[in-house]
């Protein structure tokens, strides 16, 4: 009896030891092997379905056809590519015209004012409502015969717009929406930035005289450039991935025009309402080596200065 | 005594200057103060108004919608939400984004907290790397694969799969957020708690991840907030009983002649309840959001 619990108890021992020697890997493998898994067997699998003519259902016979895919992707002026100039358009604009506002607006909330929590509740809001229904409601407010904002315009006097359903207003316009909801973001990070400079930098420049703007661009500004940086690249990878707000307001294809028609709506189109697996599992590779290339350039651009 | 006469002359000076700034400081600041103040009030109204104007619709007959007249002014009605509760099945849809919101953050949580801390504490930059990508990767480049993947194994339309396909969404959410709570919290603790005669992983269970309940908090409430908002894993994966919210409400908008009033009020019952999570949890958001922000 004793002998038996005795020997479980060492083993436990030795199992606890063991545990505790390998805890680094014990600890990181599960969500390592999980995210891999998600990751690697679909991504070979993506890959092979690139070089074959793939469509209808993945099950159905199709032949190995090399990188004809690619070739007809990269010869596809009509649907490919600009799909590939409306993600740029789409993606750098909502990141400059989000980074500007959102530092006017977190430079506004930077010193202490009385109703700060109110305004602070205000811009949580948008982040954390639901994009689909987001896209809903901006698309009543849209509406070119019952929206809000052509009301609003008429009460100036200026013409109604077409807004969502224009062949030219419709990426502006989700431009907007995406800019309504993710500026906030923009202001929380650079904010929490702000809060933790020290007050000394800014004081000293204002003694040397130096006026309101100067001290933000030649004090504030370069102290808070790693904040700057966290904002760019969490900012430019959603942007570049946005499908949610497109794909609810505009459907299939991005609107008749296919107006709104990202490279992610573009795949997503290929894949789930054309089942063209083959052709749009080459979109898709070369829609993920674009987003690591863009990452690789801006964290990489960020250790070089880091480094100097 | 040489230190004195050099300052005696520029101290009026210097005097006067100060004079004149504390004159006219107030006067700049008093401008600067109004200017503020509009220009938070416009900020709060752009923020705030849409939302609004969502939920004034949600309560209006599609015959009130379509007159500009009642924009404010209207008979506040409740058949959008009774239409869109007692159509379909959408208390099954709320269940649906609840429990897979929950499931998928739950899991994550278990097998992100302990990665992150190895993460952090072991310094595994790469191994992060490889959680850290599934952050990059567009989802929709994985998901013809997992689509076929999982329609052979039978799990397409059930939980399982789109719980599964959520964590994708959480754990490298989880981890960023937890990495660096773990980097900031010291490690004398365990070492001390190690002394005391903990094993390692004794001292992780019963001194760290005490100390980490801020963290876990902050880190669990971003994921179910992203979970219960995310579109197009479900809009693939679920089946006729597991759809989520998002694309019960997407699903609206196919009928040949938009329901606003129906849509309005969908849209409400998806927003609602996590901006009542979001409202009572904030710091808890913000923290999370602005994580790893201010180190660089």
């Amino acid at each position: 009896m004793s002998v038996t619990t005795g020997l479980a108890a060492s083993r436990r021992k030795t199992f606890s030891d063991w545990a505790n020697r390998h805890r680094k890997w014990l600890f990181a493998s599960p969500a390592m092997i999980i995210v891999g898994l998600l990751i690697a067997i679909p991504l070979v699998w993506t890959i092979y379905l690139s070089l074959t003519n793939s469509e209808g259902s993945v099950r159905a016979d199709h032949d190995f056809i090399g990188l004809g895919n690619y070739a007809a992707v990269f010869a596809d002026f009509e649907r490919f590519w600009p799909a590939v100039w409306r993600t740029f358009i789409f993606a750098g604009g909502v990141l400059i015209v989000e980074l500007v506002l959102g530092m006017a607006i977190a430079l506004l909330l930077w010193r202490p004012f009385r109703g700060e929590r109110w305004v602070r509740v205000a811009i949580l809001l948008p982040l954390v409502a639901t994009p689909v229904a987001v896209g809903m409601m901006w698309k009543l407010i849209f509406d070119p015969n019952i929206g809000f904002a052509n009301q609003l315009l008429g009460f100036f006097g200026i013409p109604a717009q077409p807004w969502l359903s224009g062949e030219y207003t419709a990426l502006p316009t989700v431009m907007f929406m995406d800019i309504w909801q993710w500026t906030p973001m923009v202001v929380l990070i650079l904010l929490a930035g702000l809060t933790s400079l020290s007050e000394e930098p800014d004081e000293a420049a204002r003694i040397d005289g130096a006026n309101a703007w100067q001290r933000f661009w030649y004090v504030t500004l370069p102290l808070l450039r790693a904040t700057v940086v966290v904002a760019v690249l969490l900012r430019s990878i959603d942007a570049l991935k946005t499908f949610d707000i497109l794909y609810a307001t505009k459907g299939k294809g991005g609107g008749a025009f296919h107006e709104v028609e990202t490279l992610n709506v573009y795949a997503y189109g290929l894949s789930f309402d054309y089942n063209e697996y083959g052709v749009a599992s080459a979109v898709l590779i070369i829609f993920f080596l674009l987003i690591i290339a863009i990452m690789w350039l801006i964290t990489f651009r960020r250790k070089e200065k880091a480094s100097k | 005594m040489t230190t004195t006469p050099t300052l005696a002359p520029s101290s009026p000076v210097s005097a006067s200057a100060s004079v004149t700034a504390r004159r006219r400081r107030p006067l700049r600041s008093r401008a600067y103060t109004w200017f503020r103040a509009i220009a938070l009030v416009v900020i709060v109204l752009v923020f705030v108004l849409p939302l609004a104007w969502m939920l004034l619709s949600s309560f209006k007959t599609n015959v009130d919608i379509y007159d500009a007249a009642k924009t404010l002014v209207f008979t506040p009605t409740l058949e959008n939400f009774a239409n869109v509760l007692g159509r379909d099945n959408y208390f099954q849809f709320i269940f649906n984004s609840a429990w897979i919101a929950f499931a998928s953050t739950a899991l994550s949580l278990v097998v992100g907290v302990p990665a992150a801390y190895a993460m952090s504490r072991f310094s595994m930059g790469r191994s992060a790397g490889v959680v850290l990508l599934a952050r990059i990767i567009p989802g929709v480049s994985l998901l013809v694969p997992w689509y076929f993947i999982f329609a052979n194994l039978r799990l397409v339309g059930g939980y399982s799969v789109l719980i599964l396909s959520h964590m994708f969404v959480a754990l490298p959410l989880i981890v960023y957020i937890m990495m660096s709570f773990f980097d900031s919290l010291p490690e004398d603790l365990e070492e001390s708690a190690q002394v005391d005669g903990l094993t390692p992983i004794g001292a992780f269970l019963k001194i760290t991840l005490p100390l980490s309940v801020p963290g876990i908090a902050t880190s669990g409430i971003l994921s179910i907030i992203f979970s219960w908002n995310n579109f197009m894993f479900a809009l693939v994966l679920s089946g006729a009983n597991t759809k989520t919210l998002p694309v019960a409400i997407f699903n609206f908008v196919s009928y040949a002649s938009i329901d606003w009033g129906g849509l309005m009020a969908a849209a409400v019952v998806v927003t609602v309840p996590i901006m009542v999570i979001a409202l009572f949890t904030q710091k808890y958001i913000v923290s999370g959001l602005t994580a790893g922000a201010t180190k660089g």
